[in-house]
């Protein structure tokens, strides 16, 4: 195969509209629509006593205001429980628009539509609603205690509670195991609240085409297929007479995998009610209050082991904040809680969560989706294990490991997708050991008495990780080649910025033997593909990617035979090479695919010069035998669907060189090295993409972002002002390198890459950070004036 | 809009994007953002937090690199404006915004035209810059996706095709 694309660092063809201005974009649409905007909750607890929007309605260009009380039929029920689970016991969901009761800062309790956003704010701006403030609920500890409550009827505050317990294989419990280990440690491990954040914040746009009763919805959404089923069902609608597009997104990172937000289904319908297009964008304000956050979370870990730091028992216990609605579930508890145990044969397990309602915003997969937290644990854990005994980092951590030889590996838990959590392959010890060489971790010793020599403070730090990835059920590819020789992939899933447009093209390409150049890609867009499940959890490459592969074999095949039967040749004698089917070693024998795509069409009429080749008097045809064979279809196209067992496990190993300013505390990253293994890299350009932007989110939740909530539920940093996201001044030059360990369960043997980059970046800057200066780090983020009040403490107690 | 008072009051203002000349009522209160997305239909601006910090919205003015998103439209009356659609000349790509392809400088793309905008002027302004002042041109700008380091890397190769493409 000439057209050998699979692996290279092929250019993206997404950039082309996106550097020159011409990307569209949710806000870019929709230039006539009308706009909407929201009366939203200032108080964080409060009782809705009444709304009084009579000074809004001279407004001049106001359309329509719409509270809770004029919402009909499913409009007005809850939002869904999108991912219920036996130990969510009292999951909850807000409405569209607030009723009665208001549970965080932020919540959408009136909608106006208006000429444009000014206009629609000046509106909300004069809408009076009169609250009955309740109690509010901040901070995950206080919430335990339950003084108040969120939910009147939740008690406890408690949403979920799950163990999960897994013993050795002798029998023995985690908590026996560590009452028998030699050694035992006891701790409490704490990471604040951070939030995807993308650039571009969420929107929805609508268009209810009257004449066809049907209705378009472009949404910012990492799920089109699934919000078109939502809104459908809300609003009462056959499912074929709503479509769902992701224009271009301007980010995701987990936070737009939650759907139907209030304002997808609000928006369109408005939109039908109205018979006006209606655009709602979300301004940053509204981002911070009125989306998702997530990572908050506290741990208390107790580990036994032995005297080569292998651990023998493990119990973890968890206090996860979900804040004040569970839409999403628990998936973020529950990844902490099976992805916690990384590389390592833990002896045995016990992990208990107890998910917590608080009046804040909501908590959902954010990038990582709770394995950096899972990770912090783990990896703080082992750095303790060492110290305790005074061995290297690395070696506890080696002593622990699962061996190349002992895969598939199965840690005896069920994973997020229901299924066991079984890895399928990796080698941790060959990138332990490319990690080390990589940051000259044998060497640290010297060059850190060097720089303390002249005065400076410097430390190492490592962290490793497992991530699941590919989760199940499936995605669908849709290949079909028309008669001037174009292909054109569509998969359901969507896209945010990770280059899928060219990924995909990479593999239909090599696949199918055409040049790139003659691939298109379509992702997003229910009009083309209506069966998908989302872009999240790294899923994208392995999911649709298999099932494009599998759809353009199956074109392939199909492709084969028609030119078998043109050519007179056997198929299996025949290769594609730039788009031309050819038999193997004469290309004289050859027809262009273009040509096969017309054949595999009977036509009556010619309406070009290709068609006619395809008409009924062109060319010989059997008279006993029908135009289109039993069991075929006309036309070159094919449909696959990508299902597999379960998860495909990436893995990777980060290491971290810090400088701490002795006297201002400072914290600077000087090196940072990643050992990556996602198996078979099909664009190594976009995989370093993907873990540069990880890494650079992982530095923001280490030393700069949370989410500052005071003891009345108001967030205290809502803007860009003041929630410290890196710029490039932050974040460090990251050095790379790749293993490939291919996964076995998929025909690409792909894993995904999408959140690898940030998962352990908290852990390996907390233990450089330890390293530099000798005092335990258990919280993350760390600011310089938290490590400056840490040095006064530890320097208090050591006089005392 | 029909006129009114105070910062709802209609103001007709003309000014040159992209080399075009445009006349546009606005009302006070209209952000140039909007009024070169909204009013103009150039959506390539993007807004990402419509208070001064994201970069996104950065267009150059008579030039110099400004945050659309913190200036009225009317202040702009008689200026000339560049933005991400007007880099390319002739349909030709700026050495800038193929440097970012060829870099993997962007992902999403959301911040992109800022950065373009950014740079474009900073390195017409200084054609051999050093990391510490490349380093310095981006940081006012924020990217959630790509970790910078590719975007560094394009404004280097940006400078290093302008300087092959002049001498
Ligand atoms: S949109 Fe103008 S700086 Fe962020
Ligand atoms: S490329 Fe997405 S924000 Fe920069």
């Amino acid at each position: 195969m000439t057209t050998k694309l699979f692996g290279e660092p092929v250019r993206r063809r997404e950039d082309a509209r996106l550097i020159t201005g011409q990307g569209r974009f949710l806000d870019d649409l929709g230039a006539n629509a009308l706009a909407a905007a929201f009366v939203r909750s200032p108080h964080a607890h409060a009782r809705i006593r009444d709304v009084d929007v009579s000074a809004a309605l001279d407004v001049e260009g106001l359309v329509a205001i719409y509270t809770w009380e004029d919402l009909p039929g499913l409009i007005a029920e809850p939002l869904p429980l999108l991912i219920p689970h036996p130990a969510l016991t009292h999951g909850r969901t807000g409405h569209a628009l607030a009723r009665d009761v208001v549970r965080h800062v932020g919540e959408p309790v009136v909608m106006v539509v208006a000429a444009d956003r000014y206009v629609a704010e000046d509106a909300c701006a004069l809408i009076e609603v009169d609250y009955e403030l309740l109690k509010p609920v901040v901070g995950v500890e206080e919430a335990a205690e339950a003084v108040n409550l969120v939910h009147a009827d939740v008690p406890g505050n408690i949403g979920a509670h799950l163990v999960q317990e897994v013993h050795s294989a002798a029998g023995t419990s985690a908590r026996e195991a560590i009452e028998a280990a030699p050694h035992t440690l006891a701790f409490r491990l704490d990471i604040e609240r951070s939030a995807s954040m993308p650039l571009e914040g969420r929107g929805v746009y609508a268009r209810w085409d009257a004449d066809d009763e049907s209705l378009r919805v472009y949404s910012s959404t990492q799920t089109s297929t699934s919000v078109r089923m939502a809104v459908a069902a809300k609003l009462g609608l056959a499912l074929p007479k709503v479509e769902v597009i992701a224009p271009d997104v301007g980010g995701g990172f987990g936070v737009k995998i939650v759907h139907p937000w209030p304002e997808e289904i609000l928006v369109p319908w408005a939109a039908r009610l109205l018979g006006r297009e209606v655009k709602w964008t979300e301004d940053r304000r509204e981002h911070f209050i009125s989306s998702a956050h997530e990572r908050a979370q506290v741990h208390h870990v107790r580990v036994g082991f032995d005297d080569d730091g292998r651990v023998l028992g493990l119990d973890v216990n968890i206090l996860h904040d979900h804040g004040a609605y569970t839409p999403y579930g628990i998936i973020v508890p529950i990844i902490t809680s099976t992805q916690l145990v990384g590389p390592y044969k833990i002896g045995a397990y016990r992990v208990e969560f107890t998910s917590i309602y608080t009046n804040t915003v909501q908590v959902t997969p954010y990038r990582g989706a709770g394995r950096p937290q899972g990770v912090f644990c783990m990896e703080r854990t082992m750095d303790r294990i060492a110290a305790h005994l005074g061995r290297d980092r690395t070696e506890v951590r080696a002593a622990n490991f699962i061996q190349p030889g002992e895969f598939p590996y199965d840690q005896g838990m069920t994973f997020q997708d229901g299924r066991p959590l079984i890895y399928d392959s990796g080698d941790y010890p060959e990138s332990l050991r490319m990690l080390k060489e990589l940051i000259g971790w044998d060497s640290f010793p010297a060059t850190k008495a060097e720089a303390a020599a002249e005065g400076r403070t410097i430390g190492i730090g490592v962290g490793c990780y497992v991530e699941g990835t590919g989760v199940g059920p499936y995605e669908g590819g849709h290949v079909q080649i028309t008669s001037d020789g174009r292909v054109h992939v569509s998969t359901g899933l969507t896209s945010q910025g990770q280059g899928h447009e060219t990924v995909f093209a990479q593999i239909a390409a090599t696949e199918l033997g055409v040049p790139i150049e003659r691939v298109s890609v379509v992702t997003g867009d229910t009009r083309r593909f209506g069966y998908a499940v989302g872009t999240f959890a790294s899923r994208a490459a392995v999911m649709s990617g298999n099932a494009i592969a599998l759809a353009c074999r199956k074109v392939r095949d199909k492709a084969l035979k028609v030119a078998a039967d043109a050519l007179e040749a056997d198929p299996r004698d025949l290769e594609i090479t730039d788009g031309v089917v050819h038999v193997a070693g004469a290309p004289s024998a050859s027809i262009p695919l273009a040509t096969v795509a017309v054949l595999s069409n009977p036509l009556r009429y010619a309406f070009d010069q290709e068609a006619q080749r395809a008409t009924q008097f062109a060319g010989p045809s059997s008279d006993d035998r029908p135009p289109v064979e039993d069991g075929e279809e006309p036309g070159m196209e094919g449909r696959d669907y990508y299902s597999p067992i379960r998860s495909t496990f990436a893995s990777g190993m980060h290491a971290a060189i810090v400088e701490t300013d002795p006297l201002t505390a400072e914290i600077k990253i000087l090196r940072y090295v990643v050992v990556h293994d996602c198996g078979k890299l099909i664009n190594p350009m976009i995989v370093e993409g993907q873990i540069h932007g990880g890494v650079g989110q992982g530095v923001g939740g280490a030393l700069y972002e949370k989410m500052a909530y005071d003891e009345h539920g108001q967030l205290l940093n809502a803007s860009f002002m003041d929630f410290l996201m890196p710029y490039a001044t932050e974040v460090p030059r990251i050095e790379t390198a790749h293993l490939e360990t291919p996964s076995p369960l998929n025909p690409l043997g792909v894993k995904g890459a999408g959140e690898a980059g940030v998962i352990p970046v908290s852990a390996v800057v907390a233990a450089a950070i330890e390293d530099a200066e000798g005092i335990t780090i258990d919280r993350m983020p760390i600011s310089p004036s938290d490590l400056y009040s840490l040095r006064t403490d530890t320097r208090l107690r050591k006089i005392q | 809009m029909s006129e009114t008072t105070g910062a709802h009051r209609a103001h007709a203002v003309t000014l040159t994007v992209n080399g075009v000349l445009h006349q546009v009522t606005v009302p006070a209160r209209r952000l140039l953002s909007d009024c070169l997305r909204h009013d103009l239909g150039l959506t390539g601006t993007h807004v990402g937090c419509e208070h001064g910090v994201c970069g996104a919205c950065t267009v150059l003015l008579d030039g110099e690199p400004i945050r659309s998103c913190l200036t009225f439209a009317v202040t702009v009356d008689g200026h000339e404006i560049t933005t991400v659609e007007g880099l390319a000349e002739g349909g030709a790509l700026s050495p800038v915004q193929r440097a970012f392809t060829e870099c993997h400088g962007l992902q999403c793309g959301f911040c992109t035209p800022g950065f373009l905008c950014t740079v474009t002027a900073f390195l017409r302004d200084n054609r051999t810059p050093t990391d510490e002042e490349v380093l310095e041109a981006v940081s006012g700008n924020l990217c959630r996706c790509t970790g910078y380091q590719n975007i560094i890397k394009a404004v280097h190769r940006a400078a290093e095709i302008q300087a092959e493409e002049s001498g």
